[in-house]
């Protein structure tokens, strides 16, 4: 008897030994991150940012942007906490719903260009040859031009042909990925040609798997940490950039707010003066956003990508 | 007994600025069904090369499979279409290489590495195929199944991870397993329980076994047919029993001194005097014979060919040959 229970408990120790084996990576990564103070803080922020914009216009009286003569350039009060503009709507809540169209367009211009660029720098690193040489010389090219000037012809072209302004917010983040892939594509492709020559990789070859999961099943796993630090840095560029366009009226048109055209009231000289919660607020909205972003994003490369560490 | 793979006269060069290097160099071979055939030489005498030029991975334009034939199930493996060749690789043919360690892709779980080759070539779906790599993970050996298809590469030994690459390879009972210094990395008594496995293995399935290797006690365990090569050339082949007991080239000969013999003490272990050449500097002669015992006028000269002595052993040794031996 007392045999047998000897055995069992062996056995169990044993299991127990070996069961948090499971996605240990990840948990390792995670348990890494969460010690992180400052790249925790700044996922906070981001977090909090995002809540604000997206929950919190649902619960401000003021949603319908309602015009309201009897009401402009408010100074902040308890009513209207962030002040009114010229056109008697509140600030807090544009501010907000600005954030939202910012942080949507940093975003999804983020994921497509992500997408775009692993895929043709794998592409590019895994059939060399022809398909590199084209690839990259497209992304060379792309990467001649300084990015803002291009982002300024597209714009002006927009205007040009008139697009209406709420179809302008998704050709922005497809103009935002246009700058963005090549980049990433030299990037993942530099990486994809030392995995490429990895072992492994022969012992796939060996085993007869086709090209798509030599590709997607045993590449592209392999730069899944580079690709998400680079991912989260490149949201921050891309809000960055739409401010920019949006600020010179080459972005998201009004009455679509975002974070970019609400700055522009900071060209008319009165309202730069007078009315300082105008811009100040979609400033800072920017500024913290950003901030936040490429600290967690820093934060993320340290406990992902332990070797790139300076 | 039916051949399994037939290769004729196959050379691979490898181009370097210098100049070409006969990596392998006119070598002939073939396995038959059932049979293991070891491959054994020292550091590069062109015996993993052999075993690359056969799965096709020998990168051009590095390096080329330059003539010769690979005969395998009636097709010649060069000149398959690179579509073809997929499905020769993994199905028909697997291998296994020398670093289990890095041979297994670091990212992925041991199950899913498993299960790859089996959707791509047995069509199984997801559960299939998770149900058979957990058969296969229990085959060779390793208890607690679920478990280490769910972990990665990493949290296992190495001896465990050649079990593992074992287990890929005859997922898909391929009829030709090529071996690259299956035990070199690992310790001696895991090498002694994966070549039991493997010999194990062979006896069920009935599958060939091309193993290159430079230990001669791996030879001696698992062995039925010896080939040693030399420079990129064949120098002695033979039954194992036969090359084992009679050895006929100064090389072969030379090794066998060389290995430490149980029980006996021994002041210096025996080594071959002087280095494998140059493979740049090759000239028309045999290429062993600035380090033979028996070096005559005639080796420095030509190149001796593969002749039959006795039984299924050949040799390439101007020793063997009458005429030579009265000028």
């Amino acid at each position: 008897m007392s045999s047998i229970s000897g055995s069992v408990t062996k056995t169990e120790a044993h299991q127990a030994a070996v069961t948090p084996i499971r996605s240990s990576l990840w948990r390792q990564a995670l348990h890494r991150l969460r010690k992180n103070k400052l790249a925790m803080s700044g996922f906070i922020f981001i977090v909090f940012m995002l809540l604000a914009c997206f929950a919190g216009p649902l619960f401000s009286p003021y949603a319908d942007n309602k015009i309201n003569p009897a009401n402009m350039n408010a100074a902040p009060s308890l009513k209207h906490w962030l002040g009114t503009d010229m056109l008697g709507r509140d600030v807090l809540t544009r501010l907000l719903q600005a954030g939202r169209i910012s942080l949507t367009v940093g975003i999804a211009s983020m994921c497509i260009s992500v997408i775009l660029g692993s895929i043709l720098g794998a592409v590019a690193a895994y059939y060399r040859g022809i398909v590199d040489q084209i690839i990259m010389r497209v992304a060379d090219l792309l990467l001649t031009i300084p990015g803002l000037p291009i982002l300024f012809i597209m714009g002006a072209l927009l205007s040009e042909w008139k697009i209406p302004s709420e179809y302008r917010m998704y050709i922005v983040m497809l103009m935002l990925s246009f700058i963005g892939w090549p980049g990433l594509a030299r990037l993942v492709r530099s990486q994809m040609l030392s995995i490429r020559e990895r072992e492994f990789m022969q012992a796939a070859i060996v085993l007869g798997l086709n090209d798509r999961r030599k590709l997607f099943n045993h590449m592209i796993p392999n730069i899944i940490p580079l690709l998400i630090v680079v991912a989260t840095l490149s949201i921050g560029g891309a809000i960055l950039s739409e401010s920019v366009l949006s600020f010179f009226g080459l972005g998201v048109m009004p009455p679509t707010p975002t974070w970019g055209n609400m700055i522009d009231a900071a060209n008319n000289l009165i309202d730069f003066e007078k009315h300082p919660w105008l811009w100040i607020p979609p400033g800072v909205a920017i500024f913290t956003t950003v901030i936040a972003i490429n600290i967690f994003g820093d934060g993320l490369r340290d406990v992902l990508d332990p070797k790139q560490k300076k | 007994m039916k051949n399994v793979i037939e290769i004729d006269h196959l050379s691979t060069y490898f181009y370097t600025e210098e100049g070409a290097v006969k990596a392998v160099n006119d070598v002939s071979l073939r396995v038959r069904e059932g049979e293991t055939v070891c491959i054994v030489g020292e550091s590069g005498c062109g015996k993993s090369v052999t075993a690359m030029s056969v799965m096709g991975l020998v990168e051009e334009p590095a390096g080329k499979v330059v003539e010769g034939k690979i005969q395998f199930d009636g097709r010649d493996l060069l000149s398959l279409h690179k579509n073809e060749l997929r499905h020769v690789r993994g199905n028909d043919i697997a291998m296994i290489f020398q670093e289990p360690m890095s041979s297994l892709n670091p990212v992925l779980t041991i199950g899913k590495q498993i299960m790859e080759p089996l959707m791509e070539h047995q069509r199984m779906n997801k559960k299939q195929a998770r149900m058979r790599a957990i058969e296969l993970i229990e085959m060779v050996g390793i208890s607690r199944p679920e478990q280490i298809a769910d972990s990665y590469p990493h949290q296992l030994s190495g001896g465990m991870l050649q079990r593992i690459m074992i287990a890929i390879a005859i997922s898909c009972n391929p009829k030709l397993l090529i071996a690259d210094e299956p035990t070199t990395a690992l310790d001696v008594t895991i090498q002694a329980q994966i070549l039991d496995m493997l010999r194990q293995i062979k006896a069920d399935s009935n599958m060939s076994i091309l193993l290159i290797t430079h230990d001669l006690g791996v030879v001696a365990e698992i062995a039925d047919y010896v080939i040693v090569m030399y420079s990129g050339k064949i120098v002695e082949e033979g039954d194992v029993v036969e090359l084992f007991e009679n050895p006929k080239h100064p090389y072969t000969q030379g090794l066998l001194r060389s290995k430490p013999i149980m029980g006996e003490r021994q002041e210096e272990l025996y080594s071959i005097p002087g280095q494998v050449p140059n493979p740049l500097e090759l000239k028309e002669s045999c290429y062993f014979h600035d380090r033979c015992e028996h070096c005559m006028a005639i080796c420095q000269t030509k190149l001796p060919y593969l002749r039959d002595v006795a039984g299924r052993q050949k040799v390439a040794c101007w020793l063997y040959e009458e005429v030579v031996e009265h000028v």
